[in-house]
């Protein structure tokens, strides 16, 4: 499912990022936050008073926001075969 | 100064640099601008353990060093040697963020493989504790091959070991590591993970308090209404607080007016150091309180984390008129003065969003205003409550404040669809975790701008006042005509009241819109000047406050108009200034100016009439 389905504080991890979606700072900046294929991410909080607004999730141990234009680019997967993935090779 | 040897700060955001920096350098340190960019120099003195200084700076928090805001691009051209104004650090000071080892060890992998003398600051180690962290800062050295130093920044923990490590470094002990060459990002993440695990001795789940907090404080709709009552806390505060600190600065200007009477014979000079100096400049000095009570909140909205909640909570409002929740930090930061924040917008990556940005930027009503504000409202909205306990005249101040936003937002919008028109950019941004703010970085904070704000009493407006004074007390009026419209002042407000009588503004305030130019606040003082010179004569009137003798010169419809022409103009030479530099240019500086001046008249305009037609006159 993509990041932005995903329900809030339910731990996942980072199946796909469709790179192309993204401006190229905009992906170098996701990468530098840490959010790469196998990261682990759990989303913690919607935003949004007008208006649908950013996601802030969880990615390692840094919580970071963006749009849910961004979060739509990024396929998320839960489940046991999901924990401890962060090692996993991408 | 640049024999001093040169050791640089440099780590990711959030690392806690900045306190580091506070706590090694204390109070000693200089704010200046890097040539050609408004990115501001932090220095500060070190003395090294053995008492010989180097100079520390502290660069701009980057995640890489391939930048993707102007910012991120002195940090990187520093730490490379190519920025003009700043020579090659001698060594490095990396701060990392205990609890965030993954993301940071990969920025540290990149800083030391270019091979300078290098120390490792591991920082935040009580954070990293309570989040269940424990971490062995040898193994990390080992792995790293640099010394690696645990500090807790805010509490001073670890400093004198960093004095020892930086001493080893700068007397020419042998470099530790040759470094890489250029290795590609996913090489480096992947090696930053595994350094990163082996130096994790125990990882243990644990509450999280951060997480805890936004579940509050970024709810849709409690977030918003609790930012909202915070903003409007502050403005209350502004108000509220300043009356006795103010209070106590108004009596020592009237008791150094009065040691000026008693001392000197009346005279030129007398004249000129009551009226131009002490009447001018005290009149701005009286607002310190209030501008330290603003740059306070700040400060700590800044210091806990708040600012970065701020910006998430205002992105889908700030989409709406084409910008980023991102612009909300360097917006708010105008409140304050819009020269930060026009500096601040450095930290957003896409050009056309920073421009918009920019040119709103003034719309936000800077602290310089406060000046004009407080003198209009103390004197025409009467200190009563309307409930609740809400003062009228806050309430009034936080409604010139909601008018500067949406005016901004307004102007946003319009903007995004003509003269800045483009694709939307996004809104990435990291959470930091909430801390206490520390008493030391605010007091260092708010010394900076105490000391910025009275040398620009005794610099710029010191200066303006006094050509005013010449300007205005020459040629002498014959009796029977008012000395303020007989002088070469005089003579040239009257032009400019052509302009302006249509939209309600009398002599005076035409008389004090060109040196408001130079600074705002001179608005209020070159106003106070007029009433000294023209009372000289007249005792009784200068023993009034500069309020009570408004009302019986202007109207309220006047008062109001000039308040309305305050919320969006004009913008000071130092905003002007500031502009130019960052647009590079004249042509959007000059578009700001043209546009922000035809808002300031109409609504000024449309103020006036309405005020009329409701009998206000």
């Amino acid at each position: 499912m993509r990041l932005t389905e995903l329900p809030l504080r339910q731990p996942a991890y980072v199946d796909l990022i469709d790179w192309s979606a993204l401006t190229p700072s905009e992906g170098q900046r996701l990468r530098e936050y840490g959010l790469c294929e196998g990261a682990s991410v759990e989303a913690l909080h919607h935003g949004g008073f007008l208006g649908k607004g950013p996601i802030a999730c969880k990615v390692g141990r840094m919580t970071i926001a963006m749009r849910r234009t961004h979060a739509a680019a990024v396929t998320v997967r839960t489940g046991p075969d999901g924990v401890g993935s962060q090692d996993a090779p991408a | 100064m640049s024999a001093l040897p040169l050791v640089a700060l440099v780590g990711n955001p959030n690392a806690g640099k900045s306190a580091l920096f506070n706590a090694l350098t204390g109070a000693r340190q200089k704010l200046g601008n890097y040539p050609g960019v408004t990115v501001e120099r932090k220095a500060g003195r070190l003395a090294l353990t053995d008492g010989r200084p180097v100079e520390l700076v502290d660069l701009p928090g980057t995640y890489s060093l391939d930048p993707t805001s102007p910012d991120e691009q002195v940090t990187r051209d520093v730490i490379l040697g190519k920025q003009d104004g700043e020579k090659r650090p001698d060594a490095l000071v990396i701060v990392v963020d205990a609890s965030n080892l993954d993301n940071h060890l990969r920025f540290a992998l990149e800083l030391i493989a270019l091979g300078l003398p290098t120390v490792v600051a591991l920082n935040m180690v009580d954070l990293a504790t309570r989040d269940g962290l424990e971490l062995d800062a040898n193994i990390l050295s080992r792995e790293l091959g640099v010394p690696v130093i645990s500090t807790v920044a805010v509490r001073k923990r670890g400093l004198d070991h960093l004095r020892q490590e930086l001493d080893g470094l700068m007397n020419g002990a042998p470099r530790p590591y040759a470094g890489h060459g250029a290795r590609d990002f996913d090489t480096v993440r992947a090696e930053a993970r595994r350094i990163a695990r082996a130096a994790i001795v125990r990882e243990t789940p644990s509450r999280r308090l951060t997480a805890a907090v936004d579940r509050v404080l970024l709810h849709p709709v409690a977030g918003f209404v609790l930012l909202l009552a915070l903003l409007f806390v502050m403005f209350q505060a502004v108000f509220s607080w300043a009356s006795a600190p103010a209070d106590m600065l108004e009596g020592w200007v009237t008791a150094l007016g009065e040691a000026v009477t008693n001392t000197l014979p009346p005279g030129i000079v007398h004249d000129f150091l009551l009226q131009g100096v002490v009447g001018g400049v005290g009149a701005v000095i009286v607002f310190l309180p209030q501008i330290l009570i603003l740059f306070f909140f700040i400060l700590i909205l800044e210091a806990t984390g708040y600012m970065a909640r701020a910006a998430f909570i205002m992105d889908a409002l700030m989409a709406r008129v084409g910008l980023s929740g991102r612009a909300f930090i360097p917006l708010l930061s105008s409140f304050a003065c819009a020269v930060p924040g026009i500096m601040a917008t450095r930290t957003i990556s896409d050009p056309k969003d920073r421009l918009t940005t920019i040119l709103i930027a003034p719309l936000m009503t800077c602290s310089a205003r406060l000046p004009v504000y407080g003198l209009i409202i103390s004197a025409f909205i009467p200190a009563r409550t309307v409930g609740w306990g809400i003062g009228l005249q806050g309430l009034v101040m936080f409604l010139l404040y909601v008018f500067g936003i949406v005016g901004a937002l307004v102007a946003a919008w319009a903007l995004r669809l003509t003269v800045t028109k483009g694709q939307s950019s996004g809104f990435l941004m990291e959470m930091p975790k909430y801390q206490w703010p520390r008493l030391q970085d605010l007091l260092i904070g708010l010394w900076q701008r105490a000391v910025i704000f009275l040398k620009r009493a005794g610099t710029i407006i010191l200066f303006t006042n006094i050509v005013l004074w010449v300007l205005m007390s020459f040629p002498k009026a014959p009796d029977g005509v008012r000395q303020s419209e007989y002088s070469i002042a005089g003579r040239i407000a009257g032009g400019i009241h052509l302009l302006v009588e249509p939209i309600g503004f009398n002599r005076d305030i035409s008389l004090a819109l060109l040196p408001s130019m130079a600074a705002r606040e001179v608005a209020v003082s070159a106003i106070a000047t007029v009433y000294a010179i023209d009372a000289e004569d007249d005792v009784e009137a200068l023993d009034k406050g500069l309020g009570e003798r408004l009302q019986g010169r202007w109207s309220l419809a006047t008062a109001l108009a000039f308040l309305a022409w305050f919320v969006f103009a004009p913008q000071c030479i130092s905003t002007i200034a500031v502009t130019r530099r960052e647009t590079a240019g004249w042509k959007w500086t000059g578009f700001m100016v043209g546009y922000l001046f035809v808002l300031a008249y109409v609504a000024a305009g449309i103020t006036y009439w309405t005020a009329i037609a409701l009998g206000l006159g």
